[in-house]
């Protein structure tokens, strides 16, 4: 497939498809939007096809490379390409957008093309995230995509919208612009290179690197988001439509850790060292600490917020113990966290567009009105607290395991909240579903129709999928991350 | 000397056309006007478009790219005059085209001197920009603030637009005192009022240190107070504020083009050998200017009184690339720095004039649209031009994909060569406080709902121009290479 900037079109086919979406106007042409807007995301879905059937899984090279001059003052450079750390998510991005157009089908009647534009933008923009390979450009589609989720907040939001969509654009900017100043540091630094993998070969001195990686630290912290600057997310969880939690959940988060793996390990890797210590301790602060407050919330969407932040504690945790076994594990929990947590979000929109509650005490008995859903809902909730044979077991199975070769103590505080993690999804699952039929509310819901069924079913595939065969995952992760490893494990200090 | 040495030397007129090619029209237009019976004056405003024009080709024709000087060397023509005369004129005609239905509803303002006064203003940038003279610098300044003084005033029935113009008037007569005076200090050090000859007797050391030093605070602060920046920006928000929008619009985008001529002129080609100085004095504005404009932008319900404080902040950002040309007597990152201080002052005209424009898009029927209140629901009214000022907004905020976000890395990038990091952090912190009240009128727009159902009605050069400009702010935020290395260009050859 070389010559085919497959890349290029993963980006610009979701947008420009966003665009002519926009021109459908106004509400009466809502079908049209509709239409067109699965149109696009389905053409968004299948031109990043091929970066996996075509990838070569022997390298750890960049892959599917496009190199344009962009801004030759600055020497930017339109400069993408995949590896094996970040194909996975642009593929994983392109799936979500559909599942999101799904989502959102007879639920949103208000300015459709609108909302499906700005999930379409927004995928494009997220794909370059994951595709650049040039610190401007990452930073450009990193920021942009604020705006886009912002908007979805805002308009089709809950009642709290706006202060939640002002809380996330604030936090998630302010350490961008941090991360900003970082990367015209190492610009300037490298004699005038903005080339991401030129930064992974530049010396730099142990403070420069403390410095930088700090500066990372704060933007991906906030992004991922870890304690304690996750305090956005519960908010921009519970006031986004269902779509908006959905990316948020699934994509938004894992640019965070995918900036760890691409930024701070490779271009700081002995400031990742010295400061590893503090990044784990964060995560599983992160792990423990945010387990028990999911177990006491009341509000679902609130709690499955909580749980998203104490399973990308586990990604962290994964990352800095510095082993293939942990760093893969943590990209596996990244993927699998993607499926887990956008079915978990969806599930909650599927009762609260019947009963319009969240709260877990307004319902009880659901089981008897909707089988169908408490079914799949069932299966997600298992994925959600690690049951094997789910894809949320192997992530932080893998994570673990590594772990327990790093420091046992922090292996056994990882495993044992676990079993938290089991107590809250399934009580909440318990709660909500079983039991009799608590109000007229619950009895007047009606089951799950084919369009919900159809998501559930692509979620289903993706977390049985990857828990029952999660070798196409991890192969095509393997030559990147021992590549990241080795290079990790040598100094920069010159 | 004797008499015969005194010969009257004809000067140079070729490289002074555009503005001799002004001064003519605006003379004749204010003739002109006399006979217009027409209440719209269309006559007026055509043959103001068409000088305007004009002047454009004028200036494009006799731009030989070189660097020279005539009238005694007290103008100069060089290219990076031609490319802000050209943006002014361009400025300018936007101007022109977006007050038109403003003050066509407004009695006052619908005469032929309104057209007038914005020509002599024009010609008086014009001055300013190609200046080589103390006098000369302060003749453009004043031919500027006195038809400036005159526009604000011009809805004479309104109180709030007389007491502006009065603030404006009796500030601006003191600023141009401290400027004066700064001015005739430096005349006493050097011997000379020659920008270029200034720079070769501080270069070989012939002026006393001291007087200069003394003479540069005066300087800088004159210069200070018509750039706006604190704490010489008292005059910012009332006058913003109160002056008619289409006045406002006018005084928010060309003369910020203006002054950053004069600053380049007087401190540049003039002091650069104090710049260690006057750097220290622009850093002290700089930071200032961003903590107190965007800090009190977010207490603001007006929106041009709003845009008054962002204006602060943005002139104070600016002013961040010019602190950083020259780190410990070493001039390698001049032109790196002041370039990215052109552009970005460029691209904050181009926002400017949009976000004004809007307000003037909204404002009909003789009534204002300048409260935060009067943008409610935008979005329902027509999504279109909602989302023209949410780019300009954004623009302003420095969120990519907007030009706002180039002239803030382009600066930003300075600053880090330069080593000042810890400029740079308290920049983006303030920028970030900036967000949010950027983001506020975002909110306002797409978040609440319309107040006032109303369809926008406005006419059809005004609408298609608005839209041009959004999508300039959106396409250079995409391909800002073009403007920047013209920039880069002209300065190059021009310092």
């Amino acid at each position: 497939m070389s010559g085919t900037p497959l890349l290029s079109l993963a980006i610009w086919v979701p947008i420009l498809a966003g665009f002519v979406v926009l021109a459908t106007g106004s509400d009466r042409n809502a079908p049209l939007a509709r239409m067109l807007s699965l149109i696009g995301a389905v053409a968004g879905l299948l031109v990043t096809i091929p970066l996996y059937t075509g990838f070569d899984m022997r390298t750890p090279a960049m892959q599917f490379v496009e190199l344009a001059t962009w801004i030759p003052r600055f020497n930017v450079n339109y400069h993408l390409g995949v590896d094996g750390i970040s194909m996975p998510f642009v593929i994983l991005n392109s799936f979500i957008t559909v599942t999101v157009v799904l989502a959102g089908w007879q639920v949103i009647d208000n300015k459709v093309a609108q909302y499906n534009a700005g999930f379409l933008i927004m995928s494009g923009l997220l794909n370059g995230i994951f595709s650049a390979l040039d610190g401007v450009l990452f930073y450009v589609f990193f920021e942009a995509s604020l705006i886009p989720l912002y908007l979805i907040i805002g308009i089709w939001g809950g009642p709290n919208r706006v202060y939640a969509a002002f809380k996330f654009f604030l936090f998630t900017l302010f350490g961008s612009l941090l991360f900003l100043l970082a990367l015209l540091y190492l610009f300037i630094n490298s004699g005038g290179s903005f080339a991401i993998l030129d930064w992974h070969q530049l010396p730099i001195g142990m403070s420069a690197q403390t410095w930088l990686f700090l500066a990372f630290l704060v933007a991906f912290a906030v992004k991922v988001p870890m304690w304690p600057v996750h305090t956005w997310l519960p908010d921009a969880h519970v006031e986004a439509p269902t779509g908006g939690s959905i990316v948020l959940a699934a994509i938004a988060l894992k640019l965070g850790a995918y900036g760890f793996l691409r930024f701070s390990l490779p271009i700081a890797p002995d400031a990742s060292h010295e400061l590893s210590g503090l990044v784990i301790a964060l995560s599983l602060i992160a792990i423990i600490y945010i387990g028990f407050v999911a177990l006491v919330q009341e509000d679902m969407k609130k709690l499955v917020a909580y749980s998203s932040i104490a399973h990308m504690g586990f990604v962290t945790l994964g990352f800095f113990m510095f082993s293939a076994m942990g760093i893969e594990g943590a990209l596996v929990q990244m993927i699998s966290h993607g499926f887990v947590s956008g079915a978990m979000f969806f599930a909650i929109g599927v009762m609260y567009d019947r009963a319009h509650s969240r709260q877990i005490a307004d319902y009880g008995g659901v089981v008897n009105t909707m089988p169908k859903f408490a079914a799949f809902f069932m299966l997600f909730a298992m994925a959600n607290a690690g049951l094997p044979a789910t894809s949320g077991f192997v992530g932080e199975f893998m994570v673990i395991l590594a772990a327990v070769d790093y420091n046992f103590w922090v292996a056994f505080a990882a495993a044992s909240t676990m079993i938290v993690g089991a107590a809250y999804t399934l009580w909440m699952y318990k709660r909500v579903v079983f039991g009799a039929v608590a109000n007229h509310h619950v009895a007047d819901l009606t089951d799950i129709n084919a369009r919900e069924f159809l998501v559930f079913v692509l979620f289903a595939i993706g977390a049985l999928g990857m828990g029952l065969y999660p070798q196409p995952f991890t192969e095509v992760m393997h030559s990147s991350v021992n590549e990241l490893l080795r290079h990790v494990a040598l100094s920069k200090i010159q | 000397m004797t008499l015969a040495e005194m010969q009257f030397q004809m000067p140079d007129l070729r490289l002074a056309s555009a503005e001799i090619f002004m001064l003519l029209m605006a003379c004749l237009i204010l003739i002109l006007d006399l006979f217009v019976k027409d209440r719209k004056r269309t006559v007026t405003f055509v043959a103001t478009q068409l000088t305007l024009i004009g002047a454009a080709v004028v200036t494009f024709a006799t731009s030989s790219g070189e660097i020279a000087y005539t009238f005694s060397n007290m103008y100069v023509g060089d290219l990076m005059g031609d490319l802000l005369k050209l943006l002014l004129y361009l400025t300018v005609i936007v101007v022109l085209f977006y007050s038109r239905g403003y003050i066509l509803e407004r009695e006052q303002m619908a005469r032929g001197e309104y057209y007038s006064l914005v020509l002599f203003a024009t010609l008086g940038m014009m001055v300013m920009i190609s200046a080589n003279h103390l006098v000369t610098v302060y003749i453009g300044l004043e031919l500027l603030s006195l038809s400036l003084y005159a526009l604000v005033a011009m809805n004479r029935d309104s109180v709030p637009a007389t007491e502006a113009a009065m603030k404006f008037f009796v500030l601006g007569a003191l600023a141009s005192g401290l400027l004066l005076y700064g001015m005739s200090m430096i005349y006493g050090a050097t011997g000379t009022l020659e920008i270029t000859t200034i720079a070769e007797r501080l270069y070989t050391g012939q002026a006393d240190k001291s007087i200069l030093v003394f003479g540069l605070v005066f300087l800088v602060s004159g210069l200070a107070f018509k750039l706006g920046v604190v704490p010489f920006h008292m005059w910012i928000p009332d006058v913003y504020h109160g002056a008619p929008t289409a006045v406002t619009l006018f005084i928010a985008t060309a003369p910020k083009l203006a002054a950053f001529a004069m600053v380049i002129r007087l401190l540049v080609n003039g002091l650069i050998v104090l710049a260690q100085d006057w750097q220290t004095m622009l850093i002290l504005l700089s930071v200032l200017s961003m903590a107190i404009g965007n800090i009190a932008a977010i207490a603001q319900t007006n929106l041009k009184r709003m845009l008054a404080y962002s204006a602060i902040s943005h002139m104070g950002f600016m002013l961040l690339g010019m602190v950083t040309g020259v780190v410990g007597g070493d001039a390698r990152f001049a032109l790196n720095a002041y370039s990215s201080s052109m552009f970005y002052v460029i691209t904050y005209v181009l926002t400017s004039a949009g976000t004004f424009g809007m307000i003037l898009l909204l404002a009909r029927g003789g009534l204002e649209s300048d409260e935060l209140e009067d943008f409610k629901g935008l979005n329902k009214r027509s999504p279109w031009f909602a989302a023209v000022m949410m780019m300009m907004m954004f623009s302003m905020a420095g969120v990519p994909f907007f030009v706002g976000f180039f002239a803030k890395f382009s600066v930003l990038q300075a600053v880090v060569a330069a080593g000042y990091l810890w400029l740079a952090i308290v920049a983006v912190l303030f920028s970030l406080i900036g967000c949010f009240y950027y983001l506020r009128v975002v909110k306002i727009m797409y978040f609440d709902q319309p107040t006032n159902t109303a369809p926008i009605v406005a006419p059809m050069d005004m609408k298609i121009l608005m839209s041009a400009n959004g999508l300039a702010v959106a396409l250079l935020g995409i391909f800002p290479q073009a403007l920047m290395s013209l920039c880069a260009f002209s300065l190059l050859r021009s310092l």
